[in-house]
C-alpha cells in the first residue's frame, strides 16, 4: 500500500531565500513519523506547507505531495480546507496560538465538529467529552465550560489533542507540542500520543528537536539540515549506525542521563548553521564538517544503506557499522 | 572555610491579585530553604516550571529582598554591600541572551560596561581585559565589533558569559543558561562553562530543568517542589539512588536517546502545583503514588542521606 503522506523534493522560499530546499520524506499508515533538526532548519514550514498554511509570501512547490492517493498540489482552497482539521489536523507548540480566548472549550471544540460533519451542537459536545475523558482530562463537563486561560499547559495540549481528534483525522501533525511543557507533563503528553495512535490507527507527522523524544515515539526519522532531509531511517538503526556526519555529530551532542562522564567534554558540532543563499550548491553542512573536502561543494548524491535507510552525503555507507546487531 | 553561598531559613512571599472581586493571594514561591555551596562547587536546581528556581537565584544575587531568612554570599551578606563591590563578588547569566543584552550596543562595548561602571579601570586596562575574556569564551575582535542581532544565539550567549566573567567573580548564577540553545550549541557553552570553571575555580549555582544538564555540570543537586527542596545530595549518588517520590518521577520522565524503551508511564496524574494553594501535610501529596494517610495531614521534616544529603519524605 502507497504511503499516507507523500512528499518529494518540497521547495519553499519566502522572497526567494529558500526555508525548505528539496525534502523527501514518507509517512506510512499506522506509524509515527519524526521530522528531526535544530531551529531554523525548515520543519514547520514543512509542516506548514503540506496543509497549505503558509505564512504569506511563501511559494510551495513539489515534486510530489500526495495524501491518500489525492494529489494536494493540485486541490483548489477550499478542497484543501475541507480537508485541514477533518482528515487531517494539526497541532502548535504553544496551544494558546490556536485556541480562541474569547470563546469556552466546548464551543471551540463543537464547531470543528459541526463545520466539517455537520449534525448538532449537543452532539458535538457530547463527542468532545467524550474526547477528553480519552486524552486524560479529569472532569470534561467541567472543562467545556472553562476559557484557554484557565487551564495550565500541559491541560491546553491535552484539550488540542482532544480537538484535533474531533473528526477522527487519519493523519496528525504535531509541531513540538512538547517543547514548552515540564518534562513530566511531556512525558505524560507522548504517553497519550503513543497509545492514540495504537488504538485510533492513527498516523503521526511529529516534528520536534529533540532526540530523546524521536527515540522512544519515531517509528521512522527524517533528519533535517538547512532546509534538506540530510538522512531517513528506521529509528533503531538510525541511533544504532548513524550515516551522515551531522546526524553523528547530534547524536554525541545529547548527554545521557545515568551515562554521563563529568570530567569529559560534551561531543559538540562547532561553528553554526550557515545562511543559505540563492545558487548554493553542494552540501550545507560542510563549515562544519570534519570530513569536507572539494568534492562537497558539487552536487551530493543520496546514498542507501539499507532498505529504508539512505542518507546526503558524498561518503560510502560504513556497511560493517550497518550489519544487523 | 566559609561558603561560597550559604543560605538559611530563606523565604519569599509575593502578593498576587487575581481578580477584581478576588481577595489578595499569597503566593509563597520560596519557602524555608537551608543550604550551603561550598567554594568550587556546582549546585544544580531542578524543578518544574514556577517551583521558585528563579526567584531563589533573584534573592541569592541580590535583586530581590526575602520576606525572611538569610544569604550570605562569600560570607558577606549582600544588602550590606554597594553595588559595585557586589559585581566584583557575584554574577548572573540567564536563558535569553538576547533579551539581556543592549540591542544598540556593539559587543565589545557591552563586555566592558561591568568594568567601566567600577570607575577604577583606565582605559587600556578595559581594552586589554575586554579583549582576553571575549577570546575566552571563543569570540574573535570582530565579532566584538558586532551588535547583537549580528550574532547567533550560542554567540549571544557567549557574550553574556564575557560579560558576567569580566570583572573576575568568584560566584556566577546560571539561571537556564542553554535552555534556549539548540543542543549542539548547548553543547559547545556547557564545555565552555566547564573549562572555565576548572581554569578559573569558579563556583556556580546552575538552574536547569534538563536533568541530563544538570548531571553533567553540578557536583550536588537539588530538587526543588512548589518551593521547597524536597532532595538534595551529591550529583551521583542522587541520580543512582533518588530517594523522594517526586525525584524518581522527575528522572523517569527524562526521555533518553534509547530506542525501543516507548514512553514510561510516571503516574503523576493531572493535578497540577499551585504555589498560591499549598497542600497540607505533605506539600506533594496530591500527585504522589505512594501517599499514605500521614502524608495528607503531617509535613514530612528534612532527614540526613548518606553520602552529605537530605530528603523531605515520611517514607523514603
Ligand atoms: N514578581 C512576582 N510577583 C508575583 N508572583 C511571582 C513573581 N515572581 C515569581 N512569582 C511566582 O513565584 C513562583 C515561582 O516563580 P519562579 O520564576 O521562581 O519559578 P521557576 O522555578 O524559575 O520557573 P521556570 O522553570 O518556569 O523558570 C511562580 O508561581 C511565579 O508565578
Ligand atoms: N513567514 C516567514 N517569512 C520568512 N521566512 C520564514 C517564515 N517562516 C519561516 N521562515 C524561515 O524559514 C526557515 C525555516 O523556519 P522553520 O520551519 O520555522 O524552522 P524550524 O525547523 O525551527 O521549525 C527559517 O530560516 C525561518 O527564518
Ligand atoms: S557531503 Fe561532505 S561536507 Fe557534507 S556531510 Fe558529507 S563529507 Fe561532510
Ligand atoms: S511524604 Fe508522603 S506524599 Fe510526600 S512524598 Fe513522601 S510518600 Fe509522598
Ligand atoms: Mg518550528
Ligand atoms: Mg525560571
Amino acid at each position: 500500500m502507497s504511503a499516507l503522506l507523500d512528499v518529494e523534493e518540497l521547495q519553499v522560499t519566502f522572497n526567494r531565500t529558500a526555508a525548505v530546499r528539496g525534502a523527501s520524506f514518507r509517512v506510512e499508515r499506522g506509524e509515527t513519523h519524526c521530522l528531526v533538526g535544530e531551529s531554523g532548519c525548515g520543519k514547520s514550514v514543512t509542516a506548514l506547507a503540506v496543509m497549505s498554511l503558509l505564512a504569506r509570501g511563501g511559494q510551495r512547490s513539489a515534486k510530489k505531495m500526495s495524501f491518500a492517493g489525492a494529489d494536494l498540489t493540485s486541490l483548489s482552497d477550499r478542497e484543501m480546507a475541507r480537508l485541514r482539521g477533518n482528515r487531517m489536523a494539526m497541532i502548535f507548540q504553544e496551544p494558546m496560538t490556536s485556541l480562541n480566548p474569547a470563546f469556552t472549550i466546548g464551543s471551540q471544540m463543537a464547531e470543528v465538529m459541526t463545520r466539517h460533519k455537520g449534525g448538532s451542537r449537543g452532539a458535538a459536545l457530547d463527542r468532545a467529552a467524550e474526547l477528553m475523558g480519552r486524552v486524560g482530562i479529569t472532569a470534561p463537563g467541567m472543562r467545556l465550560g472553562q476559557f484557554p486561560h484557565q487551564l495550565s499547559g500541559g491541560l491546553r495540549q491535552r484539550v488540542m489533542i482532544a480537538m484535533a481528534l474531533m473528526c477522527d483525522p487519519e493523519l496528525l501533525i504535531a509541531d513540538e507540542p512538547t517543547t514548552a511543557l515540564d518534562v513530566t507533563v511531556q512525558a505524560q503528553i507522548l504517553r497519550l500520543l503513543a497509545n492514540l495512535k495504537r488504538e485510533l490507527g492513527l498516523s503521526i507527522l511529529l516534528i520536534t528537536h529533540d532526540l530523546g523524544i524521536v527515540a522512544r515515539v519515531a517509528d521512522h526519522v527524517s533528519v533535517m539540515y538547512a532546509g534538506e532531509v540530510v538522512e531517513r531511517a528506521p529509528t533503531a538503526e538510525l541511533f544504532r549506525a548513524p550515516q551522515h556526519p551531522y546526524t553523528r555529530g547530534l547524536l554525541s551532542c545529547v548527554p545521557v542521563p545515568g551515562r554521563v562522564q563529568r570530567d569529559r567534554p560534551l561531543g559538540s558540532i562547532p561553528g553554526v548553521v550557515p545562511a543559505i543563499g540563492p545558487g548554493f550548491a553542494g552540501c550545507a553542512f560542510r563549515s562544519r564538517c570534519a570530513h569536507a573536502d572539494e568534492t562537497c561543494t558539487r552536487a551530493i548524491p543520496r546514498r542507501r544503506a539499507g532498505d529504508a535507510h539512505d542518507y546526503l552525503c558524498r561518503l560510502e555507507p560504513d556497511w560493517a557499522e550497518l550489519q544487523p546487531a | 572555610m566559609t561558603a561560597a553561598i550559604e543560605v538559611e531559613n530563606l523565604r519569599c512571599e509575593f502578593r498576587v491579585h487575581t481578580g477584581l472581586m478576588s481577595a489578595e493571594k499569597r503566593v509563597v514561591a520560596v519557602d524555608d530553604v537551608t543550604f550551603k555551596v561550598p567554594a568550587g562547587s556546582v549546585l544544580g536546581i531542578v524543578g518544574e516550571s514556577g517551583c521558585g528556581k528563579s526567584t531563589l537565584a533573584r534573592l541569592i544575587l541580590g535583586l530581590l529582598k526575602p520576606t525572611a531568612g538569610t544569604v550570605l554570599v562569600d560570607g558577606k551578606r549582600l544588602f550590606d554591600l554597594d553595588r559595585k563591590a557586589r559585581a566584583r563578588l557575584i554574577q548572573p547569566v540567564f536563558q535569553d541572551p538576547f533579551a539581556s543584552l543592549n540591542p544598540r550596543r556593539r559587543i565589545k562595548d557591552i563586555v566592558a560596561l561591568p568594568l567601566a561602571a567600577q570607575g577604577t579601570f583606565s582605559r587600556g586596562e578595559i581594552e586589554r581585559r575586554v579583549g582576553g575574556i571575549l577570546e575566552r569564551v571563543g569570540l574573535s575582535a570582530a565579532m566584538g565589533e558586532r551588535m547583537p542581532s549580528q550574532l547567533s544565539g550560542g554567540q549571544r550567549q557567549r557574550a553574556a558569559i564575557a560579560r558576567a566573567l569580566v570583572l573576575e567573580p568568584r560566584i556566577v548564577i546560571c539561571d537556564e543558561p542553554t535552555s534556549a540553545l539548540d543542543v549542539s550549541v548547548q553543547a559547545q557553552i556547557l564545555n565552555l562553562l566547564a573549562d572555565l570553571r576548572r581554569d578559573l575555580g569558579l563556583t556556580y549555582l546552575f538552574i536547569s530543568h534538563n536533568l541530563a544538564v544538570v548531571e553533567h555540570v553540578a557536583s550536588e543537586v537539588a530538587v526543588m517542589y512548589l518551593g521547597r527542596f524536597v532532595e538534595r545530595n551529591e550529583t551521583d549518588a542522587l541520580f543512582r539512588k533518588p530517594r523522594h517520590p517526586y525525584t524518581q518521577a522527575l528522572l523517569e520522565s527524562v526521555l533518553t536517546p534509547e530506542p525501543g524503551k516507548g514512553v514510561p508511564d510516571i503516574g503523576l496524574g493531572d493535578a497540577m502545583p499551585d504555589p498560591s494553594n499549598i497542600p497540607p501535610g505533605c506539600r506533594f501529596n496530591p500527585r504522589c503514588r505512594i501517599a499514605v494517610e500521614r502524608c495528607r495531614h503531617e509535613a514530612p521534616m528534612p532527614m540526613a542521606r548518606p553520602p552529605r544529603g537530605m530528603v523531605e519524605c515520611h517514607l523514603a
